[in-house]
């Protein structure tokens, strides 16, 4: 991009109850050790029965916020993306507007595409910025994550969110060039006013995480004319702890180019939050001109490709006045699986 | 049949100082109030019309506490639970529920820092009301 638009500022949040996946292999008469290398995934985050993507959101947000000195009245737009919004019709967005005191000169939207929303938000603030129709967006992206008891998404289906301060004043990193890939493959769903979502198992992998996280990221990488080596670290989405490891092999990524923004074996799969915290993991430690590749995913499907350079503003930003990633993955209490079940839910009464 | 909601307006008109914890301030002896007041109970008459807004930071004390154990019906889930009177650093005393720490671990002095939650919802099918709790300061 021939503008310098990129990130101005970003928060994150975990909901600090953890749940073992041996916990929950257990209820299940599951083997333990099998999940937790097959996954690769020892726990994963749960929400407080008072925790939703609307308090996720605003968290994140209000971190944001205090790492920079942006008054929240010029930003001029809010994309929330999850696939869990806490309403199916009123949005999320505007709990976060007004919360964070943006409100009422500004647009907002709730976006949804599986786990790729948070990355969707960012490319429409981008467009915004550099349309000149906005100052700043701010775009999130967060989930408290549904799934079946008992189904294999129980291990890694987690809650947290991260919120991303777009701009082109002061921005700590260059969001350099962006490219999409997305076609329809049912690979995972939740039909209207189900409670929870299905999948097609063994479908989930090549023909659709595999192939749209390689085609997004192979086609930005041929169209601004780099190799996996020309970058310091890469993100990619972690519906597990294995996904990504693999996908980066195949690209020609290697594990310590990842390794910083591997979140998943400690937190699970925060869908639209997962690849942004994993970029919030790395922009934690990241030092100017640095280089970073991000590739979303969302079943349905489709990818979104970020090439992105840290600038000198970094050395200068207020990081300290949030909590880091692995601060918040510290901060935490284990619950067993029946408070698991009365937290998310999965109680049946009459 | 048609159900209706008549905690929504109410909710609706304390977003600001649920969310943001927006109170008003005495133009007269600068006395910070939360929930915000009308007229100043110092400065009555003379207060009229000079009470401003006023954004409280969200920083305080735990002045004193209870757990609860014993909860209505739409907090039952979250017993034992702590609520706890803050003494916020502008001189207000809010009641909040206290959350992100054990009931063990409370303690009267303890710092604290405000947190955006949600206090309750109208039923399954009802609105979902969010605002201020305050939690333990970590950092």
């Amino acid at each position: 991009m021939e503008d310098n638009i990129g990130i101005v500022s970003y928060g994150v949040y975990i909901p600090r109850y953890r749940i073992k996946a041996s916990s929950i292999a257990k209820v299940w008469g599951k083997d333990s050790k099998y999940i937790e290398k097959g996954l690769n995934i020892t726990e994963k985050s749960v929400p407080g029965p008072d925790e939703d993507v609307a308090t996720i959101s605003v968290e994140a947000a209000r971190y944001a916020l205090k790492r920079c000195k942006v008054d929240p009245q010029e930003i001029g737009a809010i994309y929330v993306g999850s696939e869990s919004h806490p309403y199916a019709v009123k949005p999320t967005g505007t709990i976060v507007g007004e919360a964070i005191g943006a409100t009422p000169d500004l647009m907002i939207a709730d976006y949804e595409f599986a786990c790729k929303a948070g990355t969707a938000a960012i490319q429409n603030c981008i467009a915004l910025i550099k349309s000149n129709m906005i100052k700043y967006g701010l775009a999130i992206g967060a989930d408290t994550s549904q799934a079946a008891p008992g189904d294999a998404l129980e291990y890694t289906a987690s809650a947290g969110g991260a919120a991303f301060l777009l701009g082109k004043e002061k921005i700590i990193a260059n969001i350099n060039a962006t490219y999409s890939f997305a076609t329809d493959t049912p690979d995972f769903w939740r039909r209207e006013a189900r409670k929870y979502p299905a999948h097609g198992g063994r479908f989930t992998g090549e023909p659709a995480y595999f192939k749209h996280i390689i085609n997004a990221s192979k086609n930005l990488m041929e169209r601004i004319k780099t190799k996996p080596e020309d970058y310091d670290y890469a993100v990619f989405h972690q519906p597990n702890g294995k996904f990504p490891i693999s996908v980066a092999k195949k690209l020609g990524f290697t594990y310590e180019q990842i390794e910083p923004g591997l979140i998943c074996p400690l937190l699970g799969n925060t869908y639209s939050g997962s690849y942004l915290i994993g970029l919030s993991a790395v922009l934690d430690i990241a030092k100017p001109g640095d280089r970073i590749f991000v590739t979303s995913y969302g079943s349905g499907a489709g990818s979104d490709s970020f090439d992105i350079t840290i600038t000198e503003n970094i050395k200068k930003f207020r990081r300290k006045n949030a909590p880091t990633v692995r601060e918040l993955l510290e901060n935490k209490e284990y619950i067993d699986y029946g408070t698991y079940a009365k937290f998310r839910d999965l109680l049946y009464w009459e | 049949m048609t159900t209706h909601y008549h905690l929504v307006s109410k909710f609706w008109r304390e977003i600001p100082h649920r969310y943001n914890l927006i109170g008003t301030r005495c133009g007269e002896c600068k006395t910070v109030y939360f929930p915000p007041r009308n007229v100043c109970p110092r400065c009555r008459r003379s207060s009229i019309g000079k009470m401003e807004k006023y954004k409280l930071k969200g920083k305080g004390k735990i002045y004193t506490y209870t757990i609860i154990h014993v909860a209505p019906e739409t907090f039952e889930d979250e017993i034992p639970y702590i609520i706890a009177i803050v003494k916020l650093d502008e001189g207000p005393m809010v009641t909040s529920q206290i959350v992100d720490c054990n009931p063990d671990k409370i303690k009267i002095g303890m710092p604290v820092e405000i947190a955006f939650r949600k206090i309750q919802e109208d039923g399954d099918t009802g609105a979902i009301y969010y605002g201020y709790k305050f939690r333990p300061i970590k950092r």
